[in-house]
């Protein structure tokens, strides 16, 4: 009896031996401009090609600007970056979807998008938010450039076995309550180093009753409670979103595919080594008040107090987050008044993103004290929300309407918080400067972050007034 | 990469929990295409004003901490992003040991492929090491890797566990890639069966 993960792991394991880590097949390779450069310099000094160009697939995100992208780049060290992996693809044959490109977008957006990531498969790429990708049931995790490099060369990676642990959510999600705050109730529940050593598996009917963007945002995130892979089985919904995608096998292949597909979920009876149960009926919208995403609370608390804590280390590291967010303990959570708004990230970037932050959004205007915009997080959401009216929504509340990129949820381009300035943003990090030197990131779920918009202020969801067309 | 074999060296601590990447390097110096020269952007906003004006506070940037080749933090080191350009500029500021009572996985896999040596002990251990540190006159850590050891001119004295594979790897100085292109055929075997077995996962757009 062996769950998805074991079943993964021993479907890839190209050689073994005692006492040494297992040499494991990378069926799909993604690249970005960041954390390749150094490692296709160093095939060539090494004389080495890529292995599997037909496995491996580039496109641009993280430092692109995500707007006026038909002109010059204003950082030229970031176009060199991005001109960098333009030849790097071009001379080691590698499929890059530029800028130029329906297809670009965040990479960990564009794969599933264009059905190059599937179930059962082993995924790698120089992010951690990798593990975005097991939403469909495969072994995705983030690798760095020596790794990036290795995978290049040799299509394979050596790696010692994780260990199973089982999240189950069951129950009903309350209105208001989105995969985003299933994550962060998760993360806030075992802490940010509580999956070290582990693949997570997502279950419970919770997470069965999520669409596949839903499960994105779940895996997403398992790097913030420390597991470089979290996964999901696959089902009938992950079968209906791949099917008819660019990549997607076709024809005969399909149902072969899918075939095989359904032999991957958890045996009955398979033994975990930890497993955590929460009760979905009992989830809120959550808004994390620190600097590590494990520092959340719901939106009807307040912020803890770190007087009430007796270990020391974390006392002291929740008064230095207070302090750098400029927050007191107690303070109400819809008190907190809010400067920018961020909808976009690997995390929640998805059509249905911002269709639930449309929802939210729809005949209002964002307040006069905020500054906010809206990310898709590929250029084929970016014309599907226009289709669907929904850019025409957010850009008549005043928000930005921005190009696909990874944009402010770690500022690697002009889109950066000012020193001060306080950010409601759908991203998955709020450490000390992520999103800007001196910047204050509350992470929460597109409908939390659009209502912050509007209200210039953090309010409930779950007493939002809608305003339905 | 560098060898390690055994390193002896001065210490500085940095007493806080969960050091994310995004302290140790920010993401402004994320789009260099080179692998060297990051060590003058290390914990960058820690160490420097928004001006550029040296932060006096910082314990790096104390008079004590100059030439200190061992960091000693606390637990969840390097968590975050999957950045290589983290244990880089370590490496290249001149630190050659991280030791903390636990470790990121990303953070720690990339350490070990640079050449930068995690070495995890118990907290309780740490604060001895920070301690002595801070305490101690011309206070000196050596840390043996062949017999995983770590001891101080101070009285102390411990071992730590290490993958006896890494280990082999580090001591050696063993270049990954060229471990694994030893079972090149075992590598073209398993691509030919999955070609064989499942024609119809292969890509084609």
């Amino acid at each position: 009896m062996k769950t998805l993960f074991d079943k993964i792991w021993d479907a890839h394991i190209v050689h073994s031996e005692a006492g040494k880590p297992a040499l494991l097949y990378v069926d799909l390779h993604l690249v970005h401009e960041v954390t390749s450069p150094q490692a296709f310099e160093g095939l060539r000094m090494n004389g080495r090609k890529v292995r599997r160009p037909d496995r491996t697939y580039a496109t641009v995100d993280h430092a692109i600007p995500t707007k006026n992208r038909n002109l010059p780049f204003a950082d030229p060290i970031a176009a060199k970056q991005v001109d960098t992996l333009r030849q790097n693809c071009k001379d080691f044959g590698v499929q890059l979807f530029d800028l130029d490109r329906i297809e670009q977008g965040i990479v960990h957006v564009f794969g599933p998008e264009q059905g190059l990531t599937r179930p059962g498969m082993t995924i790698v790429c120089g992010d951690s938010h990798t593990a975005t990708h097991g939403a469909f049931g495969s072994l995705a995790f983030g690798i760095g450039t020596s790794e990036v490099e290795h995978v290049l060369a040799t299509q394979t990676l050596p790696q010692s076995k994780a260990q199973n642990f089982l999240i189950n959510v069951d129950g009903d999600l309350p209105f208001g309550v989105t995969a985003k705050d299933v994550i962060l109730a998760i993360i806030n529940r075992i802490g940010t180093a509580g999956g070290t050593g582990y693949v997570i598996e997502y279950g419970g009917s919770a997470i069965r009753s999520l669409s596949i963007e839903g499960r994105m945002t779940v895996c997403n995130m398992s790097i913030e409670a420390g597991a470089r892979a979290g996964l999901i089985a696959p089902d009938e919904a992950t079968y209906e979103y791949l099917k008819g995608r660019t990549f997607s096998p076709k024809g005969d292949d399909w149902e072969k595919a899918v075939d095989y597909w359904r032999t991957l979920p958890t045996d009955p009876g398979a033994v975990f080594d930890r497993t955590v149960e929460i009760d979905a009926t009992t989830l809120a919208p959550f808004v994390t008040w620190g600097t590590s995403p494990e520092m959340s609370v719901t939106v009807a608390d307040r912020v803890p107090d770190p007087a009430a804590i007796d270990d020391d280390t974390k006392r002291r590291s929740y008064e230095r987050a207070l302090e750098y967010m400029d927050l007191e303990p107690d303070r109400n959570i819809e008190s907190i008044n809010i400067d920018r708004v961020f909808i976009g990230s690997c995390t929640n970037s998805r059509i249905e993103d911002l269709r639930e932050a449309a929802k939210v959004v729809q005949g209002y205007k964002i307040s006069g004290s905020v500054n906010a915009m809206v990310v898709p997080g590929s250029m084929q959401i970016k014309r599907q929300a226009e289709a669907e009216g929904l850019a025409a929504i957010f850009e008549d509340a005043g928000f930005e309407w921005r190009d696909a990129g990874c944009s402010m949820c770690l500022a690697m381009n002009d889109d950066v918080l000012a020193e001060g300035e306080r950010c409601a943003s759908t991203s998955n990090r709020n450490f000390e400067g992520r999103q800007g030197r001196g910047g204050r990131t509350h992470l929460v779920s597109p409908s939390m972050a659009a209502a912050a918009a509007i209200a210039g202020h953090f309010v409930d969801i779950r007493d939002w007034k809608f305003k339905e067309n | 990469m560098e060898k390690f074999v055994t390193h002896t060296g001065k210490a500085v601590a940095i007493d806080l929990a969960n050091i994310d990447t995004d302290q140790i390097i920010p993401k402004q110096f994320l789009k260099r295409i080179e692998r060297s020269g990051y060590g003058e952007f290390l914990f960058y906003d820690w160490r420097f004003s928004p001006k550029g004006d040296v932060i006096h506070d910082f314990v790096l940037n104390k008079p004590e901490a100059e030439g200190a080749s061992i960091l000693i933090a606390g637990e969840n080191f390097g968590c975050g992003s999957s950045r290589e350009h983290a244990p880089w500029s370590l490496l290249d500021y001149g630190f050659h040991v991280i030791v903390a009572p636990s470790f990121a996985d990303i953070f720690f896999n990339n350490s070990l492929k640079t050449g930068l040596l995690p070495v995890v002990l118990s907290a309780d251990d740490c604060a001895s090491l920070a301690k002595n540190a801070a305490t101690s006159p011309d206070h000196q850590i050596t840390v043996n890797l062949e017999a995983s050891t770590i001891s101080d001119n101070a009285g102390f004295s411990s071992s730590f566990k290490i993958d006896e594979f890494r280990k082999y790897c580090l001591i050696n100085g063993l270049d990954d890639i060229g471990l694994s292109l030893q079972h090149e055929a075992s590598i073209t075997a398993y691509e030919r069966s999955l070609q064989q077995d499942q024609p119809f996962l292969s890509f084609s757009a």
